[in-house]
């Protein structure tokens, strides 16, 4: 075992060429510095001899000034650089570390252990084949142990070195360490964890680093670098059906039309048949182009360009997979969520979901529970923190071609981002789509909304009223749907208050809650307009996303957008019902405007200033509005 | 299964993440620095998009101080590739005489490469930008993400950057906010050298060992580019056979003391060297200019 480098002067092309076919290993190490981590990842770089002149300088120089090992280097000074970010107030994520042996590169995801660190934990895993899970064998398994365990093994890491550390400590003691072993082999087996690799080291010390040490004699395994040397890297990728998604069209000029991508599974060659999905049609590969000529055949990591013997319509966000294995498609799925924003997430908010190249529109449809992550105890819950994880069922609004996670991780795993500010707010791991036998289907009804309308002789639509409490969003919808009424329309007015005392009674005013309140009255709402009627629907609404959502189950045209624009003072001066003078007195929380936040639209279709007009000429305001619209006839003759 | 090389894989990756701003950015652009590392990233662009040109133009910050062998390379690469080039000098800077020696390497960075760059991103509107730096080059790149998002004024906010799992990239924006994307970000200086060598990819000569005049200032071996260097009383050019491992504004850049004229050599002296890579770059030994500082002031 030999971790220098060669000395390369002597044949430096030689050595050059057998570099050219160094494979690489990306690992995570799991742990806190308390068991010894940052010395641990210190110690692999010094070891491989990473660290050059000027670092070494350095470092002697701080471990003499703020190390803890007295005379001795402090190779954790090496990598932590967490204490002066936190100084700094620096977001404490994941860093990457790199160092490389003869055989074998390595690219190091080093993340803080601690329990508020889920997020990076799980961002460091997504990339990583192997885990080492660190123990301090002065503890053995903690509650932290397991929560790495089971983060590793959520992410789809298989592989874990347990390194059981500090045997110095506890005076090199083959009986602790089999402890130890026995005592995480029985947990780990429960989370599904079996290819366990146990390792007793001191990074400290060096034993069992690089080369067994004279310390251990009753240890016979490898050292931890031998081990990451020879372990089997990205051996199941190739091994699986083809998947590609469609990155990019690459069209120069009319004869040539690529579709670039990265392999993410499988193999392909020219003459194989692939189904573009989820069209589902196909076609067979006729060249795989690369700027170094044509290949005979790529496989899963590499990036190419595909051409197709057909011409078949193609474009950014399909997948394309070996016909005799396609991926499925679905619109519903289960999925593991992990939440990484300090906004919660919010059953029924829509959030953009990108998988592979496609980017949807999704809401969690139902949380089904969310996970104690030291304890993995299943909890019921309406809405997940940041850091929580739990399983959901989610709705798309369009379908979309996967694979579950535990056999893909490209095709199986997702990100949402927050339609606001764009922020990646979450992660997922698909499981499985929602079987439609599951689902209700859905009855077609042979007399269309469309003839509804007709036979009434309007244009069915919703007038979504917002604003704050007190702002006169029902008195001026009132105002407008007696005006309709009067024209032989036909309406009805769904008011926030009275929806409250029935259909949403058991909704109270957190912010899920209020979600779903919006989501309720924008279902019914389209119910209403499907029967051919004009909905007025009077709601303080605050949340952007939820009244994007009402929209979004409407037609084009059919939403009109009402914002009752009142300044909080003004409306907090009327206070009909009281409520503001309850809410700055604490008795009601989460009162919009005074604890709770209200975000005016961006752009609505009628913006209603109430300061500077009476409720009868704002509802004239809305019903000319509606006449531009063409929602109501101009020449409509009525008799008042 | 023939299983991939690590370089082969960093490829790919790298490939992957050319496209996918290219295919989610309107305007994107490529910081091209001339060094070894943007001709890495230059080549890997070539191969993303073959048989297509790279769909960006080249953006090269002038802050003519530049070697002079650096300008040469960078219009003949160019010339070369059919690409667009478009290079910028920030008036103001010019105006104000800004010089590193007067001025000192700290507020002359920050005027002709920090301010020039924004400007340069502002005028031509881009919303992202491909630079070449690497996570291996200093402690605190390496947690630097990989698409990096900047405000309308192009300030970096440790608060808002976003986490990155998998190959998904997060390259939505509001407008006026950009992106600064780094394609390199999982390469070392090693395996730079090695792709070079493997690849034969073009690189500026200084990189390689010549006789070349220079002075010694502060320990460091500066090379006479042009008269405008001023000369200490009693100071003179000496030829010495140096050459560079990064190269940039030449009376910032110091050299080393070399025999190594060829690819191989400078590999090999390199896995020998005792010194790592920004040790031979001034701006970074200005105490009050760290990275992150510079990085929030809109900075590479």
């Amino acid at each position: 075992m030999n971790v220098e480098r060669a000395q390369p002067q002597e044949d430096v092309s030689a050595w050059l060429a057998a570099q050219g076919g160094m494979e690489l290993l990306r690992f995570i190490a799991c742990g806190s510095v308390d068991d010894g981590k940052s010395t641990l990842i210190g110690r692999l770089l010094y070891e491989s001899q990473m660290l050059l002149e000027d670092q070494l300088e350095a470092l002697a120089n701080d471990s003499r000034r703020i190390g803890t090992q007295g005379a001795e280097l402090d190779f954790a000074l090496l990598v932590d650089g967490l204490s002066a970010e936190r100084e700094q107030g620096i977001t404490i994520d994941v860093a990457y570390r790199f160092f490389a042996t003869q055989r074998r590169k390595y690219i190091v995801a080093d993340t803080p252990g601690h329990e508020q660190y889920t997020r990076n934990m799980v961002t460091g895993a997504s990339t990583a084949e192997l885990a080492i899970i660190l123990i301090d064998a002065r503890k053995g398994v903690l509650t932290q142990t397991r929560r790495h365990s089971y983060l590793v093994s959520l992410l789809g890491i298989r592989r874990i070195v347990l390194a059981i550390n500090k045997m110095d400590l506890v005076d090199y003691s083959a009986q602790v360490f089999a402890d130890i072993e026995r005592d995480y082999r029985e947990f780990a087996a429960r989370i599904g964890l079996t290819d366990i690799v146990a390792i007793p080291v001191s990074a400290l010390r060096g034993d069992n680093i690089v080369e067994p040490g004279a310390s251990m004699p009753w240890y016979r395994g490898a050292a931890l670098l031998q081990h990451l040397e020879t372990v089997p890297v990205q051996d199941d990728a190739g091994a699986q059906p083809f998947r590609m998604p469609v990155q990019w069209v690459n069209r120069p000029n009319q004869d040539f039309r690529g579709f670039a991508g990265l392999i993410v599974g499988g193999s392909v060659r020219p003459g194989d048949t692939l189904r573009v999905l989820p069209s589902g049609s196909t076609s067979r590969v006729a060249r795989i182009v690369t700027a170094d000529g044509d290949l005979p055949l790529a496989v899963a990591g590499q990036s190419v360009t595909l051409t197709f013997q057909d011409e078949i319509d193609i474009s950014r966000g399909d997948l394309l997979a070996t016909a005799a294995s396609a991926a499925g498609v679905a619109d519903k799925f289960e999925a593991n969520i992990v939440w990484m924003s300090e906004e919660p997430m919010l059953p029924g908010r829509p959030y953009l979901l990108k998988c592979g190249t496609r980017t949807v529109s999704a809401a969690v449809a139902q949380l089904k529970y969310k996970v104690n992550v030291n304890t993995l105890e299943e909890l019921a819950a309406r809405q997940l923190e940041l850091n929580e994880i739990g399983l959901a069922n989610l709705n798309l609004d369009q379908p979309l071609a996967f694979d579950p996670y535990s056999r893909n991780r490209d095709t199986g795993g997702f990100i949402l981002i927050d339609r606001i500010n764009n922020n990646t707010v979450g992660a997922g791991m698909l499981q499985a789509a929602l079987r439609p036998a599951q689902d209700v289907h859905w009855q077609a009804l042979d007399v269309s909304r469309a003839n509804r309308s007709v036979q009434k002789n309007q244009q069915a639509c919703v007038l979504w009223f917002t604003g704050l409490s007190g702002a006169g969003k029902s008195t001026i919808a009132n105002l407008v749907e007696k005006r309709l009424f009067a024209m032989g329309r036909h309406t009805y007015l769904l008011d926030g208050d009275n929806i409250r005392h029935g259909l949403n009674r058991d909704l109270g005013f957190t912010d899920a809650d209020r979600v779903e309140n919006i989501r309720r009255v924008g279902e019914v709402a389209r119910l209403m307009t499907d029967a051919g009627l004009i909905v007025l629907v009077s709601f303080i609404s605050p949340f952007r996303s939820e009244r994007r959502l009402a929209r979004s189950l409407l037609g084009p045209g059919e939403f009109f957008e009402v914002y009752v624009d009142t300044p909080l003072e003004v409306a907090e001066a009327r206070d009909p019902k009281g409520l503001y003078r309850k809410a700055r007195a604490g008795q009601i929380r989460n009162f919009t405007g005074i604890d709770s936040p209200y975000e005016p639209p961006e752009n609505p279709e009628i913006r209603i200033d109430t300061a500077r007009m009476t409720a009868e000429q704002a509802a004239e305001q809305v019903i000319e509005q509606l006449r531009l619209a063409g929602v109501i006839d101009r020449d409509w003759v009525f008799f008042p | 299964m023939s299983k991939l090389s690590h370089l082969s894989r960093l490829e790919a990756e790298s490939i992957h993440i050319l496209r996918e701003v290219v295919a989610e950015c309107e305007r994107p652009v490529m910081l091209y620095s001339i060094g070894k590392d943007s001709s890495v990233m230059l080549h890997l662009a070539l191969k993303a998009f073959f048989p297509a040109k790279p769909p960006f133009p080249l953006l090269h910050i002038d802050t003519t101080w530049k070697f002079r062998q650096m300008i040469e390379f960078r219009d003949l690469t160019a010339r070369r590739l059919g690409m667009d080039l478009i290079v910028h000098v920030n008036p103001d800077g010019v105006a104000m005489g800004i010089n590193p020696f007067v001025h000192g390497s700290a507020l002359h960075t920050d005027i002709m490469k920090t301010q020039g760059l924004r400007q340069a991103l502002d005028r031509h509107g881009f919303d992202a930008a491909f630079g070449g730096a690497r996570r291996d080059e200093e402690k605190s790149r390496a947690k630097e993400r990989v698409f990096s998002i900047r405000s309308a004024q192009h300030r970096w906010d440790p608060k808002r950057q976003r986490p990155e799992l998998w190959r998904l990239y997060n390259a939505r924006k509001a407008k006026g906010e950009s992106l600064r994307v780094f394609p390199l970000s999982n390469w070392t200086e090693l395996d730079i050298w090695q792709y070079i060598y493997h690849q034969d990819i073009p690189i500026v000569p200084l990189y390689l060992a010549a006789e070349r005049p220079v002075v010694e200032r502060d320990g460091a071996l500066i090379m006479v580019d042009d008269e405008r260097l001023p000369l200490e009383p009693g100071e003179r050019p000496q030829l010495r056979q140096v050459r560079f491992r990064t190269l940039g504004c030449y009376p910032l850049t110091g050299a080393i003391e070399s025999t190594a004229d060829s690819l191989p050599a400078v590999i090999a002296e390199m896995l020998a060297a005792r010194t790592s890579e920004r040790h031979g770059r001034m701006i970074d030994h200005d105490a009050a200019a760290s990275m992150e500082k510079k990085k929030q002031e809109g900075y590479f």
